[in-house]
């Protein structure tokens, strides 16, 4: 084959991959709303057991990243290559940052006994189970994307260490942050969702 | 490799423009809070407006939509037109049952 | 795959890069080898999924009844639809004819992502093999219909959690493959090549292109829910945890009624080819066929609720949602007009390619007149989970989806594989299939309407004189199928060498030699008139 670049093509098919990861999500938010519609006083009950301190940290947390990754991309095209390395350097241990205070928020769910089928939850009226289910599955999922985000950017990370990605060539780059990017725009929808207004 | 390439700054947003976007974003998510701790009736609201005016600006800016052409901002639109009549949909059914 | 003792002329099917015979394939990137790749694993998975169709027919018949057992039945329905549905008519003529036309048709060398071209086939593949793995392992085939409904589907012992995640990653490949096909038609049209310039079947995989993007998504988090829900029973979908079993219902069916869209309009794309060159005559109502396709893929989106009008939803959903399928047979109903009227005052030659499309046109006629019956809600009540449906879907995804496939295959055989096959043989299998499945599937029909209830192991004496009509049908289909297919082999390795335009058609494939070398184009073309203008830009006058 002919070695060709579109540099706009790759983006465009970016964009609809990203497409689909709305709709995957979407179809969480339609079930939430659904059984929110369903379940109201339970969910407001549940919604107030979560620790909102830890959600709205880990809100700054992907904000700040978010941040850092949209600057490594000027860094890259003002042709600042170490600035860049340092600034995706940043998101990658922000994600991590991320995790770590999600794994305790999960942890400690886990040791008051509620996690999905356990004794206590099955003791909780009906809606309240519902909500944990949901929380457990949606930020579960996000967290997973997160995972994958952070895979992403190192490799991303290594492609530039390697000089694959430079000032003259850099989609890729772009692409990556396209899909950090978006999973701060699903965090942002989950901590009212889950933290603030349910 | 050589950092002499020239740099491509036309057309680019500079490093103030996502700041100023980043600060928005976290006044943005203080008001959230404060709203959560007035009631229900005000969290919701918060909910309903803020939220998609945070992910727009991540979406106009982080994401570089609005440097972006026609075809781009489409796909986005078909995108959450398409989840929008979703959930109206559904709610045929939920709200009327 | 082909006999590689007359390399010569063979274009892509010959071999060219340092890897030989099968490992050639396997790792090419060429969409054209992709294109095959897909065909011979589809008719693969297709003729399983037609074993297992007889023999569920044979089951209803008293002399093979305890053949099975009823749990053993339940398997047999929910495999023949699992095969059938993610493993044939989900990706069917996107994924070969699509891969192997698409860029052809549009002055391109390959599509825009040559590499994930292939992950998706091995997607699929991976997807497939899951999916026979499920049959075998844990508790067993699953038997829950390939609709996987909650909550029996959350309950029964039987290998649910393979066979859902199997779809879920066969619904990844599908998705890939519809970001390559919309980013290659945004990206790769030849210069001039405007997109009304474009043939129709390049429209109608657009339109389909856009289904796989926004509905595969919502079954793929459907099937994950269901798979959290039996690994970790987070209660969703479970009604005695408080979930909603009608929530699955709306979930699922947002993914797969466009489904049956993504199956349907590359088929109805393919027909808009074989009319035009087969009547000699511009196709009637380019730009009606290209926004219908578009119309559809919208509307059709909004439409999936018609099938729970029975399942407890609220009556004004059950109005708009009867609404909405009302109109979405408008466009459907365009089209028929159109390639009806291609034919009018053409100059009709009537090959095998034709042939078929002409059939497909009567079957799908069948098959959406009784959809149209079903979206109204005073009959849907009556007919609901019987044997009607199942007739009227195989109408559409058989007779429809099947049929154009087989017509597709017929007119683009020679194209892709060098060779003719024998015209003879190919009208001869024509009677026994369709013979064989009007009395299969319009036998369903009538005993869907004397009361039949679909999916039963046992029936009442009174259906006793239909299953029989309709299991004979069967084996007439079958038979059918085995002639055609069996034509279509000896063709690929054995039949005469076929010329570069053996049909007299006008759209780019045909400017090429058969089979088209690996670059397609030597020169990508210049274009300068519409798709099917038979005087000016045609070889036949």
């Amino acid at each position: 084959m002919v070695e060709h670049r579109d540099d706009f093509g790759s983006k465009l098919g970016m964009w609809l991959f990203l497409v689909t990861e709305i709709l995957l999500f979407g179809g969480l938010f339609i079930a939430y709303s659904y059984m929110r519609a369903r379940y109201p006083v339970e969910f407001h009950h549940a919604g107030a057991e979560l620790n909102a301190t830890l959600g709205v940290t880990n809100t700054f947390i992907l904000l700040t990243s978010s941040l850092s990754m949209a600057l490594g991309i000027v860094a890259m095209q003002r042709g600042q290559e170490l600035w860049s390395r340092i600034l995706v350097g940043c998101t990658v241990l922000l994600g991590l940052v991320f995790l770590c205070i999600k794994g305790v928020e999960w942890a400690a769910k886990f040791h008051h006994g509620l996690y999905p089928d356990s004794a206590r939850i099955l003791t909780l009226p009906q809606g309240e189970r519902i909500f944990y289910g949901l929380y457990f599955s949606m930020t579960g999922l996000h967290g997973l994307h997160v995972i994958a985000g952070m895979g992403v950017l190192s490799v991303m990370l290594v492609m530039m260490l390697r000089g694959r990605i430079h000032p003259g060539h850099y989609t890729l780059l772009e692409n990556g942050g396209l899909y950090w990017h978006l999973v701060d725009v699903i965090w942002i929808f989950l901590l009212p969702l889950f933290y603030l207004a349910a | 490799m050589d950092t002499s390439h020239p740099s491509t700054e036309h057309g680019h947003p500079g490093y103030g423009t996502f700041i100023a976007v980043w600060i928005c974003l976290v006044v943005f998510t203080l008001v959230l809070v404060g709203l959560s701790h007035l009631g229900q009736g005000a969290a919701v609201w918060g909910l309903l407006t803020l939220t998609p005016l945070k992910a727009a600006l991540v979406f106009y800016f982080f994401m570089h939509l609005r440097y972006e052409g026609p075809l781009l901002k489409g796909v986005v639109f078909v995108a959450l037109g398409t989840l929008l009549i979703f959930f109206a949909l559904m709610f045929s059914d939920v709200a009327f049952r | 795959m082909n006999s590689s003792t007359t390399s010569a002329g063979m274009g892509f099917l010959a071999d060219e890069g340092p890897r030989r015979g099968l490992m050639a394939w396997l790792t090419s990137t060429d969409h054209k080898r992709i294109g095959i790749l897909y065909l011979w694993s589809m008719l693969a998975f297709f003729m399983v999924g037609v074993g297992v169709g007889v023999l569920m027919r044979l089951v209803q018949l008293d002399t093979f009844h305890h053949l099975v057992t009823a749990r053993t039945y339940n398997a047999l329905f929910t495999v023949h639809g699992v095969i059938m549905i993610f493993l044939f008519v989900v990706p069917g003529l996107p994924a070969v004819f699509g891969n192997f036309f698409l860029p052809i048709l549009i002055g391109a060398k390959d599509v825009a992502f040559p590499r994930l071209n292939l992950a998706s086939w091995y997607f699929y593949i991976a997807g497939a093999i899951l999916a026979l793995l499920s049959l075998f392992t844990g508790g067993g085939a699953p038997d829950t219909g390939w609709t996987f409904y909650a909550p029996f589907s959350l309950q029964t012992g039987t290998n649910v959690t393979l066979a859902v995640f199997a779809a879920f990653v066969l619904g990844f490949s599908s998705m890939l493959t519809g970001i390559n096909f919309i980013t290659t038609i945004h990206r790769l049209r030849a210069p001039g090549m405007s997109w009304f310039r474009m043939p129709l079947f390049c429209w109608s995989l657009y339109s389909t292109s856009w289904i796989q993007i926004l509905a595969t998504p919502v079954l793929a988090i459907t099937l994950i829910l269901v798979m959290l829900e039996r690994l970790f029973g987070i209660g969703i979908f479970d009604p005695t945890k408080g979930g909603d079993p009608l929530l699955y219902q709306h979930l699922f069916w947002i993914y797969s009624h466009p489904a049956v869209y993504i199956m349907i309009l590359p088929a109805m794309g393919a027909i808009s080819e074989i009319m035009p060159t087969f009547s000699r005559k511009p196709i009637f109502g380019y730009t009606a066929i290209a926004f219908s396709s578009m119309s559809i893929a919208g509307v059709g989106s909004l439409v999936w609720a018609h099938h729970m009008f029975t399942s407890g939803m609220s009556e004004f959903a059950n109005m708009v949602f009867s609404l909405l399928t009302m109109i979405v047979a408008i466009p459907s109903a365009i089209k028929v007009f159109n390639w009806v009227s291609t034919l009018y005052k053409g100059s009709i030659d009537v090959q095998p390619p034709l042939f078929y499309a002409l059939t497909f046109i009567f079957l799908f006629c069948i098959g959406g007149l009784t959809g149209v019956m079903q979206g109204a809600l005073s009959i849907n009540v009556h007919v609901h989970d019987t044997y009607f449906i199942v007739g009227h879907f195989h109408y559409v995804m058989f007779g429809g989806t099947g049929f154009a496939f087989f017509a597709a295959l017929l007119y683009w055989f020679p194209k892709m594989f060098g060779r003719m096959y024998s015209k003879k043989l190919i009208i001869a299998a024509w009677f026994p299939l369709f013979v064989g499945f009007n009395m299969l599937y319009f036998g369903m029909l009538v005993l869907g309407m004397q009361g039949m209830p679909r999916r039963y192991y046992e029936h009442l004496p009174m259906f006793h004189a239909g299953h029989q009509v309709v299991t004979v049908g069967s084996w007439l289909l079958a038979l059918g199928l085995v002639i055609y297919l069996v034509a279509l082999i000896w063709a690929a390795r054995k039949g005469p060498r076929a010329e570069g335009n053996p049909w007299g058609g006008v759209t780019l494939e045909w400017t090429l030699p058969s089979p088209p070398i690996t670059e397609n184009f030597e020169e990508i073309p210049v274009i300068d008139h519409g798709p099917y203008e038979f005087r000016k830009g045609g070889q036949h006058g």
